[in-house]
């Protein structure tokens, strides 16, 4: 076998015959069949013979390295990341290592920053870095010990280098050992010594290939692909309003459309089950439903920010506070005031919810992009009656996530579990239209912050007094006990009660009041909303201090080295106060910290009349050890989309409890025709890695208000951003 | 009722209804399920096919106007500026959770079988239609760049 032609394939052979032959055999055959077999059925075949050297390193006598991934790949390169370490360490060669999603099991995969099974808080490296150096390490050691055996010579004048090990005339691949190596003992993990910097051979390069292949030629799988024998299609009318119920409905029309199968009630709506999709929704289009309002959500979001509004002028739940914050505002001899509003926001990820699940019983067996293997596992056995060890999840690749999939209460999973258990034994295959998923809620929350602060003479901070009003995202959920302290949910204000600038006093407050609609964290979590308020407010007292933004902010950030580093760079980068701008264009910066990283975002905008573009952003990272400087570029790069996506023109709004928004044309994301420049440095560091997914969102916002700040003098402080 | 398809240089017969949108038709139906299902509203792209060789939106043509026409998915493309975009996504390391790639490679290559050699104001307006939430913009616009200069240095036949 060749893996390396299998690897660096472009095109899929098509044979059809061939094709339609394994899509009639077993489930793992379809999965294999609609994989047009190649480098899957290699996949395949080494997951048979695959020897196991520990839970996330297998090797197969045709020299194929397996590594178990933890992680959900959803786009940001965790099947690369994670690879890469193991690979380092056990020196292998980067063609012969292969990536697979790891089954649900807590014990053997939970993520180590928390305590169980996931993905999110841009945790993935940094939770796993030294445990897969570890996993590659000790593999290693297994593979050097058999040739030791087999060669009788002394382990410590083995060679191992990719792939490759060797002593003197002696010379074997991985897979040659590999049935000797994995009878080996386990060596212990504390006497593992793993490399320095300066002897990796993979972390740090920029050249490894992605993992997550078959991206580029239709062949990778996502649940939406997945296809099992039997399997019906189910889609689902939900209610218009959040909280509503079923009252009853009328499903004669439906069920009398060919290929509808059946139709029946469950907590979240009406079911139709079809034999596919289209039929599925041309059976939902003929439903007559009539809903329970009583419990459900009639407000529109004006009045909702208008509610909040009104809290910001009050005190709330005192997150931090430091000094006497009113007193020593009520003295400044200068005092600024901004209020800033941020709309709902949907996650709009490009492959809508859906998940593929099979009850039998009191055993279930799921196919989706798992994102919360511990939390769904738990919440599916509970609904079923039955242990974690009747759940399996296989995990696929998801279609974007952007932290909708992590959902606490594991909504759209239930959903799929709620409808397959009533046709007991067939797998069914739930399936979101773009109008369901944008209108399911779990929205990243609407706010309001009131930022006030007082400045002395030289136009400096010496207090702030902060208030944000909006929903919690942790209440309630089973992350509570970790994400709330004293009831105060810290991801509501994270970013500003942690503030990096050096300011004597402050006191940050919190109103979370309950609404109806769902929300949840959206890429970057609270950071979201706070750098935003936090880097505009910033940006103007510089102004009114007649300082320049980054002069200013670097007067603030003196014992902040790390802040200080990155906004240098960006700002050397960029060009800052040596470059001419055009007529009409404007400069403006932001910086913050999130998730252990530091990113600092130089944006250039140009204006005519109430229209702008941004024209070019210079991001400057620091992220400890860019494991793949590749996949942090990549990653900086689809943050500042992402969040350019929310400051040009995301927005959800209801209108008596109706979302007014359903598809593309009406929640209007980030298209290639706006999409700016990008360039992304990434700051030298030999620190142990940090989060890489999410820290480029929070800056872009405000560095582009703060850009159109510079050039029309208008202060936008409400997103998304429009100027009058 | 049945439908003769021609798809990927295949005939192939199915028994949908008429109204049935070519992508679930292709997708449910032919089992061929690189491209993708994002909006049902033509907004977005994923769904992207060649339908005689015009990159169309699969999820709102319904498969009886599609008897008689070739339609090429991802699955069977096989030109020289398929082969260009896709070796050039490969370099780049274009895609992200993928998603959308499908449709993007479709646009790209349609884009360059009518225009050898794309200017960016050419790119954002064929483009456009195409939506990546991952934001690899800039990489698929550089992948367009790379595939038309290998084209070219190539004569045309990559």
């Amino acid at each position: 076998m060749n893996i390396q032609r299998l690897l660096n394939r472009t095109a899929p052979a098509l044979n059809r015959r061939a094709f339609l032959k394994v899509s009639a055999g077993s489930a793992a055959g379809l999965m294999l069949g609609v994989n047009f077999g190649g480098l899957s059925a290699q996949a395949q075949s080494a997951a048979e013979a695959a020897l196991e050297f520990n839970a996330f390193v297998s090797i197969t006598p045709d020299n194929v390295v397996k590594v178990m991934i933890k992680h959900l790949e959803m786009g940001q390169g965790v099947y690369t990341g994670l690879a890469t370490c193991i690979a380092d360490e056990l020196d292998a060669d980067w063609a012969q290592v292969v990536c697979e999603h790891a089954p649900a099991n807590t014990e053997k995969y939970a993520n180590l920053l928390m305590g169980q099974q996931g993905t999110g808080g841009s945790t993935a490296i940094a939770n796993s870095f030294m445990q897969m150096r570890q996993a590659g390490a000790a593999a290693k050691v297994m593979l050097v010990n058999a040739a030791a055996a087999q060669w009788g010579v002394p382990a410590g004048e083995i060679r191992v280098s990719r792939g490759v090990v060797s002593h003197g005339s002696h010379s074997a691949s991985f897979g040659e050992l590999a049935v000797a190596a994995a009878q080996q003992s386990a060596p212990d993990v504390a006497a593992l010594t793993l490399k320095t910097p300066d002897q990796f051979t993979l972390i740090g390069r920029d050249d490894t290939l992605r993992k997550d292949t078959g991206k580029h030629d239709g062949t990778a799988i996502y649940t939406q692909d997945v296809k099992l024998p039997g399997m019906l299609t189910a889609v689902v009318a939900h209610p218009p309003r959040f909280g509503a119920k079923v009252k009853s409905f009328d499903a004669t029309a439906a069920l009398a459309r060919a290929g509808v199968q059946r139709v029946f009630a469950i907590d979240t709506g009406v079911v139709v089950l079809a034999r596919d999709y289209w039929s599925a929704t041309k059976g939902r289009e003929l439903l007559q439903v009539e809903w329970d309002d009583s419990a459900a959500e009639t407000r529109s979001s004006s009045d909702i920010l208008a509610h909040y509004r009104e809290l910001v002028d009050t005190p709330g739940a005192v997150a931090t506070s430091e000094g006497d914050v009113a007193a020593t505002l009520s003295q400044s001899r200068e005092v600024h005031e901004l209020l800033f509003e941020f709309p709902y926001l949907a996650h709009a990820q490009m492959e809508p919810m859906n998940c593929v699940a099979k009850v039998d019983g009191n055993a279930a067996e799921m196919w989706y992009g798992c994102q919360s293997a511990t939390g769904d596992q738990a919440a599916i056995a509970q609904l079923l009656g039955t242990g974690i060890e009747n759940v399996k999840i296989n995990t696929v690749f998801a279609g974007g996530g952007f932290g909708r999939r992590a959902n606490p209460a594991s909504d759209y999973v239930l959903e799929a579990v709620r409808i397959a258990r009533e046709v007991q034994g067939t797998p069914v295959k739930l399936v979101w239209s773009r109008e369901d998923d944008m209108r399911a809620g779990y929205y990243r929350p609407a706010y309001v912050h009131k930022l006030t602060a007082g400045v002395n003479v030289n136009g400096r901070p010496t207090a702030i007094q902060v208030r944000v009003a909006g929903q919690s995202i942790m209440e309630g959920t089973p992350l509570a006990a970790m994400m709330m302290v004293n009831g105060i949910d810290m991801t509501s204000v994270e970013g500003l009660s942690d503030l990096a600038y050096e300011i004597p006093e402050k006191q940050v407050e919190l109103h979370s009041p309950a609404t109806g609609v769902p929300v949840q964290w959206w890429r970057s979590v609270g950071h979201t909303h706070t750098a935003f308020s936090k880097e505009v407010f910033i940006d103007v007292l510089a102004r009114k201090a007649g300082q320049d933004p980054v002069a200013y902010r670097l007067g603030l950030l003196r014992n902040n080295p790390r802040e200080t580093a990155v906004l240098q760079l960006a700002a050397e980068k960029a060009g800052w106060g040596s470059t001419e701008l055009p007529a009409g264009w404007g400069r403006g910066v932001a910086v913050h910290t999130s998730f252990g990283s530091t990113v600092a975002e130089i944006v250039d905008v140009s204006v005519q009349g109430t229209n702008f573009k941004v024209e070019r952003v210079v991001a400057a990272i620091d992220c400890g050890i860019a494991v793949n400087p590749n996949v942090v570029r990549a990653q900086v790069e689809s943050a500042i989309a992402y969040g350019l996506s929310a400051a040009l023109a995301d927005e959800v709004t209801l209108t008596g409890g109706n979302v007014d928004q359903d598809n593309f044309h009406t929640y209007r994301v980030l298209r290639m025709n706006a999409m700016p420049q990008v360039e992304v440095h990434i700051v030298p560091s030999t620190n142990a890695p940090s989060g890489v997914g999410e820290p480029g969102t929070p800056p872009i916002a405000p560095a582009v208000a703060n850009a159109l700040a510079a050039v029309t003098g208008q202060v936008l402080t409400r997103l998304p951003l429009k100027l009058g | 009722m049945a439908y003769q398809l021609t798809i990927n240089g295949q005939t192939l017969e199915l028994d949908v209804d008429g109204d049935m949108p070519l992508l679930w038709a292709v997708r449910d139906h032919l089992n061929y399920t690189g491209s993708k299902f994002g909006c049902g509203v033509a907004q977005c792209g994923a769904c992207t096919m060649q339908i005689d060789g015009v990159a169309t939106r699969t999820c709102v043509l319904p498969v009886s106007s599609a008897v008689g026409k070739n339609i090429t998915t991802i699955e069977g493309l096989q030109s020289p500026q398929a082969r260009a975009v896709q070796a050039a996504w490969v370099e780049l390391q274009v895609p992200q959770c993928g998603y959308c790639q499908s449709g993007q490679v479709m646009s790209a290559t349609a884009l360059l079988e009518s225009n050898s050699a794309p200017t960016d104001a050419d790119i954002d307006a064929a483009m456009s239609g195409n939506i990546c939430r991952c934001g690899t913009y800039s990489r698929i616009r550089a992948g367009i760049h790379m595939a038309a200069a290998q084209l070219k240095s190539n004569g045309g036949a990559a």
